[in-house]
C-alpha cells in the first residue's frame, strides 16, 4: 500500500519525511524500500539517511542542492517505490548467556513473573525482533516484538555502568548495550558479539528493517565465543527470510 | 611534534565532524564553534577539514618541538607565545622550542588552535574528532605528544582577519521551527520567544540545559532522528539543545531547531550566561 507522507523542513540541511505514528512491520518495509531506492537515484556521498520506525530523515551536505529542490526529487522517487515487494529480510542469530553471572536482574523478574528462568529465556529467544532504529549509542538496536509477558519497568535508579554485551529488558522493549554504558534497563544475560565494530568498514553489520533472534549458549559456550571473537575467527550468522 | 605541558580544563583534537554514520548511532562529533574552526583553518592556508586542538574555559600549555605556523580562533583566553601576549585571529610563525600558553577566559567558552597542516592524529571512522566508545582518547593528557606535518617556509605575521560579524558575543540564537512546532501551545510560544534562558550547569558536547522551563505537555513521539542543534522540550517543560556529541535519535519533541550560526554561538555559552530564541526570518 503507499502512504500519504509528510514532508518537513528539519533545519538548514536535513528533510523530515514521517509515515504514519505507529509501531508497524509494514510501515518500517515500505521506508526501507524508499531508502534503498533513494540510495540507488541519488548521489548517497553527499546524503545521510537515517530510518527509524516511521520516519526517514534525510541530511543534505551538497550545499548546492537546495532543500526544496531536493524534497520534490523525494516525492518523485517515492512514486517509482514498488509497494508490493515483500522482500527478503535478514535475520540476525545473537547469542545470550542468560547465567546469573551476567544476568543480573534475571531472578526477580521471574520472582515477579511468577515464571521459572527456563520459561523466560525460551520466551525472550524463541521471539523474532524487528530492528525498528539503530541509536542512543553506536550499534545499540531498537526492537520491536517482546513478549507481552516479559515487560518489565524500566528501573527505578539506573545503574551507573552497565557492561558491554549486556542484554536488557525495558517496558516492551528488549535490546543490547553496544558498549559499557550508564543504564536503567533490566539484566537478563550477556552476549559475546560485538555489534559495534569501528575496526570494519561496516562497524555495525546489523541495519534498520533486519531481524534479530537471540540464541541461549552456556558460560563455557560463552568463553569460548569470546576467545574466538578475539582472534577473528568467529563469524556471525544470518539467514534470508521472507 | 608538539608536547602538551598542561592540557587545560578539557581540550580535544576535533575536526569537521564524523559524516555518514548517524544510521548506526554514531553521532556527528567535529569542533563545536564551527565557525571559528572554519577560520583559524583558513588564516594558515589549511586543508578546511584538517583537525584542530579545542580547548573550553582554559588553554592549555604547549611546547612546540618543530617549527610550524599557527592561528588561534574562537575564545579569547589571552594568549601568550613565550610569555608575549599574541591575539586572536592572526598567523604566526612558530620556532622549535616556543611555548604557547593561555591565561585569563575574556571571552567565549571554547578556543581553537590551528597548526600548519593539521594535527596528524589517527582518523577513525573518516574523522580525528575525539568520541568515546569511537576514538582511544577522550581528552588530551599531560604530556601526550601530538604529531605534526614539516613546515615549509610562509611568510609570518601577514594575514590578518578583520571578522565582520560576531558569533561569540550575541546572546540571540536563530532558530527555524522544529518538526514538532506546531504542538506547542501559545502559551508556549510566548514563553519562548519572550523569556530570556540561562545556561544550566548540565552543558557540555553533548547537550546544553537550560534553567529556565516552559509549560509541560503530555507529547511523546517515537524514537525518530536529531540532529546537532534540535531543541527538544521534555514533557516537564524543560529544554534540552543537542550539541555536535549529542544522540542521533530521540523521542522528545522537536520544537525547534538552531541555525548553523545559532549552534557556534551556543558552543562559546557558559554556565549562567544568558541566551533567547529569535525566529529565522526567510526571505
Amino acid at each position: 500500500m503507499s502512504y500519504s507522507l509528510a514532508y518537513k523542513d528539519f533545519g538548514e540541511a536535513a528533510i523530515l519525511i514521517e509515515w504514519p505514528q505507529s509501531i508497524d512491520d509494514k510501515i518500517l518495509l515500505d521506508i526501507i524500500n524508499f531508502k534503498e531506492e533513494i540510495e540507488k537515484k541519488l548521489d548517497i556521498h553527499h546524503i545521510e539517511l537515517i530510518p527509524a520506525y516511521n520516519s526517514l530523515t534525510v541530511i543534505n551536505h551538497n550545499k548546492d542542492i537546495k532543500l526544496q529542490g531536493l524534497k520534490e526529487e523525494l516525492k518523485r522517487i517515492y512514486t517509482s517505490v514498488n509497494k508490493n515487494i515483500i522482500g527478503k529480510q535478514k535475520l540476525w542469530e545473537i547469542p545470550v548467556c542468560y547465567d546469573e553471572t551476567f544476568g543480573i536482574d534475571l531472578e526477580h523478574i521471574c520472582e515477579e513473573k511468577g515464571m521459572s528462568k527456563e520459561e523466560l529465556i525460551q520466551l525472550h529467544s524463541e521471539a523474532i525482533y524487528t530492528v525498528y532504529c539503530i541509536g542512543f549509542l553506536p550499534g545499540f538496536m531498537y526492537l520491536g516484538g517482546l513478549s507481552k509477558r516479559l515487560e518489565t519497568p524500566r528501573r527505578e535508579t539506573p545503574r551507573l555502568n552497565i557492561l558491554k554485551g549486556s542484554v536488557g529488558i525495558a517496558e516492551n522493549q528488549t535490546g543490547v548495550y553496544p558498549q559499557d554504558s550508564p543504564g536503567g534497563w533490566n539484566i537478563i544475560g550477556n552476549s559475546p558479539i560485538n555489534l559495534f565494530d569501528i575496526n570494519k568498514e561496516t562497524p555495525c553489520f546489523v541495519k534498520t528493517g533486519d531481524k534479530i533472534q537471540f540464541r541461549g549458549i552456556s558460560l563455557p559456550e560463552y568463553k569460548l565465543m569470546q576467545v574466538e571473537i578475539e582472534a577473528g575467527v568467529f563469524s556471525i550468522e544470518s539467514k534470508w527470510i521472507q | 611534534m608538539i608536547k602538551i605541558l598542561k592540557p587545560g580544563f578539557y581540550t580535544s583534537v576535533q575536526d569537521k565532524g564524523r559524516y555518514g554514520y548517524r544510521h548506526l548511532g554514531v553521532p556527528v562529533s567535529g569542533a563545536m564553534d564551527q565557525i571559528s574552526y572554519r577560520l583559524a583553518n583558513k588564516i594558515i592556508g589549511n586543508d578546511d577539514e584538517a583537525a584542530v586542538l579545542e580547548f573550553t574555559m582554559t588553554g592549555p600549555m604547549i611546547e612546540f618541538e618543530s617549527s610550524t605556523v599557527i592561528a588561534i580562533t574562537g575564545a579569547e583566553m589571552s594568549p601568550q607565545l613565550n610569555g608575549s601576549p599574541i591575539e586572536n585571529n592572526r598567523r604566526y610563525k612558530i620556532e622549535k622550542g616556543s611555548i604557547l600558553s593561555f591565561g585569563r577566559l575574556q571571552k567565549g567558552f571554547r578556543g581553537y588552535l590551528a597548526v600548519y597542516g593539521g594535527i596528524q592524529t589517527k582518523k577513525v571512522l573518516k574523522s580525528a574528532s575525539y568520541m568515546k566508545n569511537i576514538t582511544e582518547a577522550i581528552r588530551i593528557e599531560k604530556n601526550e605528544q601530538l604529531p605534526l606535518v614539516k613546515c615549509i617556509d610562509i611568510e609570518e605575521n601577514t594575514f590578518f582577519v578583520k571578522k565582520i560579524e560576531d558569533h561569540i558575543s550575541t546572546q540571540t540564537l536563530e532558530v527555524f521551527k522544529g518538526p514538532e512546532y506546531h504542538q506547542l501551545s501559545d502559551r508556549q510560544l510566548e514563553s519562548l520567544f519572550s523569556k530570556e534562558f540561562t545556561v544550566a550547569k548540565e552543558n557540555n558536547r553533548m547537550a546544553y540545559q537550560l534553567e529556565e522551563t516552559i509549560q509541560p505537555h503530555p507529547y511523546s513521539l517515537l524514537t525518530s532522528a536529531t540532529l546537532t542543534g534540535t531543541v527538544e522540550l521534555t514533557s516537564s517543560g524543560k529544554l534540552i539543545i543537542l550539541m555536535r556529541d549529542g544522540q542521533t535519535t530521540g523521542g522528545y519533541p522537536r520544537i525547534l531547531q538552531l541555525t548553523e550560526k545559532a549552534i557556534a554561538t551556543l558552543a562559546q555559552k557558559k554556565t549562567y550566561d544568558k541566551i533567547n530564541f529569535k525566529m529565522k526570518v526567510i526571505f
